[in-house]
């Protein structure tokens, strides 16, 4: 599919909760400090020599008892994240304008309860080698369970689906969501991401000699891989009605492409992400000129950093400030796309153009305005990167409302 | 309330089941010409793939491919140029299998293959490495009712680009002790070729819409019994009436409070 001009949506409601904190006030304060939240490795039983962004408390967290077959790491974290910023009411609002069945429900994941599996594996019967009492597969293990989750805990009844689409996941949920909503299926949806720390992402990066010892150093000239965290983040999409507030954000475009390059590593010249950008472009009607900033994938991994810097500046010329968050927050994989969507709209909404963390040196190979500092400047429109896994590529467009 | 209906055209149809070796057979069997025999799934190693990813392919890999190819050559289109949806509602069970032992035990050492073949969009991308194809493409997961979420966003996107589209649905088997939890006693898949209606190329129109009604349920045993054991051929309802090309109305099983209507007109 080439892009489409599908109608704006409003994100009427949003929140993040990631290693930067509970909600967009400690995620915004965070930001404004140019704080990060990335820590030596001390998760589960993981002996890794690395950092990463894992939220506090999550293992306190308690599901209601009637969803308590959901219990796992990834819905305890869905359901901090709802709990802060009056999600839920503004959800059960929403669900009053347009009726409960009306509202859809697309997360992006990568992993949803994988932890959970991996923990039970080691407690196999040594005889039978059949896994644990209590395992519950559907609700934990499988890649709806944490969409499956989310509808029911808000008692929501309109299609529901899980993106997965690797660290693409999130960002693919906006885009899938606003086609829902131009398809007439549904007049507003919960989208966002959920993905947590597991051994799978932890070892599997490890083994793929992507993941850095250090914080991760997005574009610096010595980046030598990337830093892994977890994260929750869900939007209140809506039909743009006449009553928006002043500071009201918009999804104006999404753009999505395939690398068909390789499995784990971007296209070199970037190809498949300048598509992605140019379709997301071409969507919100904008020219490359219209965007004031530009939330990078930036991985802090050498091939993503450099492809991602060849496909931006092929687009937007060198001008455009740009920055990865992933220094401050981790890879947060398939929840990255939806943590970075918030944290454009709360740079949209407070006039702040993040800073990228950690980068010392700048690498004369990566051409882009790299902001090392964080700009204040009212921003119009602001665009989002998301790639993954199976060279899948999305940009999201978000602007102000005025 | 108002309930919106989706219309699509289908132009090709892929299909890979236990006996059920592809969609000629298959429409035999549905129609009643000839016999259900159930037998293994045969798969093979995809010739569209460079010969590196070729190896590094496995079973719902090679299911994937094999069902969208024929599918796209039923249609006689480029594969090159179509945006795809897959859906499944596992992934590649044999991969998060090895992929726990080996947490599991002492080393914690991982094939990188294995890790990126992990991802639930593994199929989609050695897909449009195979093809060359750049177009967009998302891979969803809805357990169950997987194949009517697909089938909702590819009908969707139909309806917004008036291009074709891609389904491509599949699960496999999980080996034990995972199977113990998820009982998919085979790998199966559907793909559709889908474009907009009335189209030269449609051998027949689905109109979709969102119902409340019961799925449908298929009249003889054996094939009941496939639709209700691997989420993707829970699309077998709506395959019968093509086969028989007959018009008709039929229920996909997606959610508890919500499945989908198919209209199938010729």
């Amino acid at each position: 599919m080439t892009s489409h001009a599908l109608a704006p949506l409003w994100l009427r409601h949003f929140t993040a909760t990631s290693c930067l904190g509970r909600g967009l006030e400690a995620t915004l304060e965070a930001l404004e400090a140019g704080r990060s939240g990335l820590k030596p490795c001390a998760f589960e039983t993981v002996a890794l020599d690395t950092q990463i962004g894992e939220v506090a408390g999550v293992d306190e967290v308690q599901l209601p008892a009637r969803l308590r077959a959901y219990d796992c790491r990834n819905n305890r974290l869905a359901q901090l994240a709802l709990d802060q910023d009056g999600f839920c009411a503004a959800v059960r609002a929403s669900a009053t304008r347009w009726g409960p069945g009306r509202l859809g429900v697309l997360l992006g994941t990568s992993t949803s309860g994988i932890l959970e599996t991996e923990i039970a594996y080691r407690a196999r019967d040594p005889r039978s080698g059949e896994l644990p009492a209590g395992f519950a597969y559907a609700q934990r293990q499988n890649s709806f369970s944490v969409s499956d989750y989310v509808r029911r805990a808000l008692e929501l009844q309109g299609p529901a689906v899980s993106l997965c689409t690797a660290c693409a996941s999130s960002a693919k949920a906006f885009a899938a969501a606003q086609r829902m909503i131009a398809a007439g299926l549904i007049d507003a949806a919960v989208v966002g991401g959920v993905d947590t720390l597991c051994l799978t992402t932890l070892y599997g990066f490890h083994s793929l000699q992507l993941m850095a010892r250090t914080p991760c150093r997005p574009f610096d000239r010595h980046r030598d891989g990337l830093s892994i965290g977890e994260a929750a983040a869900f939007a209140l999409l809506e039909r743009v009605s006449g009553s928006k507030d002043d500071d009201a954000v918009l999804l104006l475009g999404t753009g999505e492409s395939s690398d068909a390059y390789h499995m784990s590593s971007p296209h070199p010249e970037g190809a498949g992400a300048r598509l992605a950008m140019r379709r997301a472009l071409e969507a919100a009607g904008a020219a490359p000129a219209d965007i004031d900033y530009i939330n990078l994938h930036g991985t802090g991994t050498p091939s993503n950093d450099n492809a991602e810097s060849l496909a931006v500046t092929a687009l937007f010329g060198t001008g455009t400030p740009c920055s990865s968050t992933k220094a401050a927050t981790g890879h947060t994989l398939g929840a990255a796309g939806a943590l970075e969507a918030v944290i454009c709209a709360l740079a949209l909404r407070h006039g702040l153009a993040p800073a990228g963390l950690n980068r010392n040196e700048p690498d004369p190979q990566l051409a882009v305005n790299y902001l090392t500092a964080n700009q204040r400047a009212p921003l119009r429109a602001v665009l989002s990167n998301s790639f993954g896994f199976g060279g899948v590529n999305c940009a999201l467009l978000f602007g102000r409302a005025t | 309330m108002s309930v919106i209906a989706l219309s699509a055209g289908i132009e090709g149809i892929g299909l890979l089941g236990p006996g059920l070796p592809d969609w000629p057979t298959t429409a035999a069997v549905l129609a009643g010409t000839n016999p259900y025999r159930p037998a293994r799934t045969l798969l093979r190693a995809p010739a569209a793939l460079p010969s590196a990813e070729r190896r590094r392919a496995g079973r719902v890999i090679q299911l994937a491919l094999a069902i969208g190819a024929e599918a796209v050559a039923h249609a006689g289109r480029d594969a090159r140029v179509l945006p795809s949806v897959f859906a499944s509602s596992g992934g590649d069970g044999d991969t998060c299998h090895e992929i726990c032992v080996a947490l599991a035990g002492a080393q914690r050492a991982l094939s990188p293959t294995r890790f990126h073949n992990s991802v639930h969009n593994a199929a989609a991308g050695y897909w449009s490495i195979a093809y060359g194809c750049p177009e967009a493409s998302v891979t969803l997961c809805a357990f169950d009712g997987s194949f009517a979420a697909g089938l909702l966003e590819a009908v969707s996107q139909v309806a917004l680009s008036g291009g074709p589209v891609l389904l491509i649905a599949y699960d496999a088997d999980y080996p034990p002790p995972l199977r113990t939890q998820r009982n998919i006693p085979d790998a199966f898949g559907v793909s559709l070729l889908l474009a907009p209606p009335n189209g030269p190329g449609a051998i027949a129109t689905l109109v979709v819409s969102i119902c409340q009604q019961p799925a449908t349920r298929l009249d003889r045993p054996e094939l009941e019994a496939l639709r209700a054991s691997i989420p993707a051929a829970r699309s077998l309802p709506l395959l019968e009436p093509l086969a028989m090309a007959r018009a008709g109305t039929v229920v996909l099983d997606y959610l508890d409070h919500a499945r989908l209507a198919v209209e199938i007109t010729r």
